[in-house]
């Protein structure tokens, strides 16, 4: 196979693979985010504890992190094709992507708010803060570098879930090199497409770091 | 200013009870500076956080500027806590804000408009010395001045009472002085009422008006300074003015305020009696020079000579 023939695929599959992550990702943080959030203010101590809701919550997240992704995917077929009517393909994807991110994500929140430290909190209770502005103004903006670290390490997870769930026809340069690479015997289009996807998962983490230190810094 | 009443707060860990506060009465006046002294883990701490209720007490009242907070609802207690500022040990402040940022938060809280926020961060930072600080971020800050930013977001509500949780334990000796000096002169200047808490007895000499001592839980004594001086044996004089145990026949004889006249070269002309100087010590105490002397006196008039002592208003002790 000529580079010529090569790069319509490459494109083709890199463009479908940064619009899984980038769709999964912001699913991931609206689903990650109020979880892990519920996770901290639940427990024993926290802003509403409620031990009950706490237990129920933490099962979930356990759950969803206890399959492996490759499982998770097929499991949830039914519900996929509920949502987005059908199970193949690249927006099909989104909807596993999104349910193994999700509670990977909310446990990273909820170590990234448990950092900060109490004495912020009780300071702002004791200025007569509520318990959403006490969310909103000191948890979230404190915690915000260990956030970012968090995402970015979720993001680098789902580039990695995005090839696997190439292969149940998500498309992607997961699926590209299974089709091409493994079926077909085309390893040069593998190693080009391992050098992409080490090329973007590389850019992720520096832009992640360069963030997080950007805020830490302060 | 303050009112507890019958504070208790007993914790339930693992089935088991612990008695943090143990039935405390406490009364601050209007404009003084209160101070309790006690070691870590006498419950002082847990105390000064019932007074705002960061901690719900198990028995008894709290009373702030006339109203009981502890009958309040969640949301009416939100409202109270904006006129009672706190100041940490550790401060507290929220690394993710600049300095006139941090100052801002409570009045954020209280929806102060952005313009009227700006004009009382300025003015804030102006009183306790850092206008020129304002957008530097926390970290970039030394201890006392993080103190002073502390202090400041404490004042912005314009509180009428101050609890201040081991304000300067986390400082060294001299900050620890500028942050006391800050502090009285915010209680002389504002009326400011401050309550704090401390296991530094230099706090409580530098600038409490009253103080009560705390241990296991309970007051051991409390009052303004120059009565608990006037005490006989009082805790806190013992404290401040640390002697040998008296062996028998010593007299201590404590004085706050008379230190002007000269006690002892009076009654050895008058009584005709000897004075053997066996320890002493003088401080300034609540703006008072107050000391504690030990001696041996000896001679026919002993008795009257004491007696005159006593009657000039010293505390005298004899150890038997």
């Amino acid at each position: 196979m000529t580079w010529d023939e090569m790069a319509p695929l490459l494109w083709e599959a890199t463009g479908q693979t940064v619009e899984m992550v980038a769709w999964s990702t912001l699913f991931t943080v609206l689903i990650g985010l109020p979880l892990g959030v519920a996770l901290v203010v639940t427990d024993r101590g926290g802003l509403l504890p409620s031990t009950p809701l706490n237990r129920v919550l933490g099962l979930v997240v356990n759950i969803g992190r206890s399959l492996p992704f490759i499982i998770l995917m097929i499991a949830v077929i039914p519900l996929t094709r509920m949502i987005v009517g059908t199970t193949i393909g690249t927006t099909a994807s989104v909807v596993p992507l999104t349910l193994g991110a999700a509670p990977f994500f909310a446990r990273l929140v909820e170590t990234a708010l448990r950092e900060v430290g109490d004495d912020k909190v009780q300071a702002a209770q004791a200025m007569g803060a509520s318990r959403t502005t006490i969310v909103g103004k000191v948890l979230l903006p404190e915690a915000m570098p260990g956030l970012v670290a968090g995402l970015t390490v979720t993001v680098v997870a789902l580039i990695s879930y995005s090839a696997m769930a190439g292969a149940i026809g998500g498309g992607g340069l997961g699926d590209l090199a299974i089709r091409y690479g493994y079926q077909r015997f085309e390893t040069p289009l593998m190693i080009v497409t391992v050098v992409v996807l080490i090329v973007i998962v590389q850019l992720g983490q520096m832009l992640g770091d360069f963030a997080a230190r950007h805020l830490a810094r302060r | 200013m303050i009112d507890v009443s019958g504070l208790r707060k007993v914790y339930r860990d693992r089935g088991r009870e612990v008695v943090a506060v143990d039935g405390v009465d406490l009364r601050v006046r209007d404009g003084e500076i209160f101070g309790v002294l006690g070691r870590s883990g006498a419950g002082k701490s847990t105390l000064l956080r019932c007074v705002n209720l960061l901690e719900r007490p198990t028995e008894g009242t709290v009373t702030v500027a006339g109203r009981e907070l502890t009958a309040l609802g969640e949301g009416e207690l939100r409202l109270a806590r904006r006129g009672i500022g706190m100041v940490h040990q550790h401060f507290a402040l929220m690394s993710s804000r600049t300095v006139a940022g941090n100052v801002a938060f409570p009045l954020e809280i209280m929806k102060v408009g952005r313009a009227e926020r700006a004009r009382r961060v300025a003015e804030l930072l102006e009183l306790v010395g850092l206008a020129d600080k304002a957008k530097a971020h926390p970290g970039q800050l030394s201890g006392g001045q993080k103190q002073r930013v502390g202090i400041a977001r404490a004042l912005a509500g314009r509180p009428a009472v101050l609890l201040s949780d081991e304000a300067t334990s986390a400082l060294d000796p001299a900050t620890t002085q500028s942050i006391l000096a800050l502090l009285k002169s915010l209680n002389r200047e504002l009326g400011l009422t401050i309550l704090l808490i401390t296991h530094e007895m230099n706090v409580v000499k530098s600038i409490c008006d009253s103080a009560a001592i705390m241990k296991d839980g309970r007051i051991q004594e409390s009052g303004a300074i120059p009565d608990l001086l006037a005490r006989p044996g009082s805790r806190l004089t013992d404290e401040l003015f640390p002697l040998p145990p008296a062996e028998p026949g010593a007299v201590t004889i404590t004085f706050a305020g008379q230190a002007g006249e000269p006690v002892i070269s009076q009654v050895v002309r008058k009584f005709d009696v000897d004075v053997n100087i066996l320890g002493g010590a003088l401080e300034e105490v609540a703006g008072v020079a107050a000391g504690r002397l030990r001696v041996h006196l000896t001679g026919g008039g002993r008795d009257a000579a004491l007696a005159h002592l006593s009657e000039r208003g010293l505390l005298v002790e004899e150890a038997r």
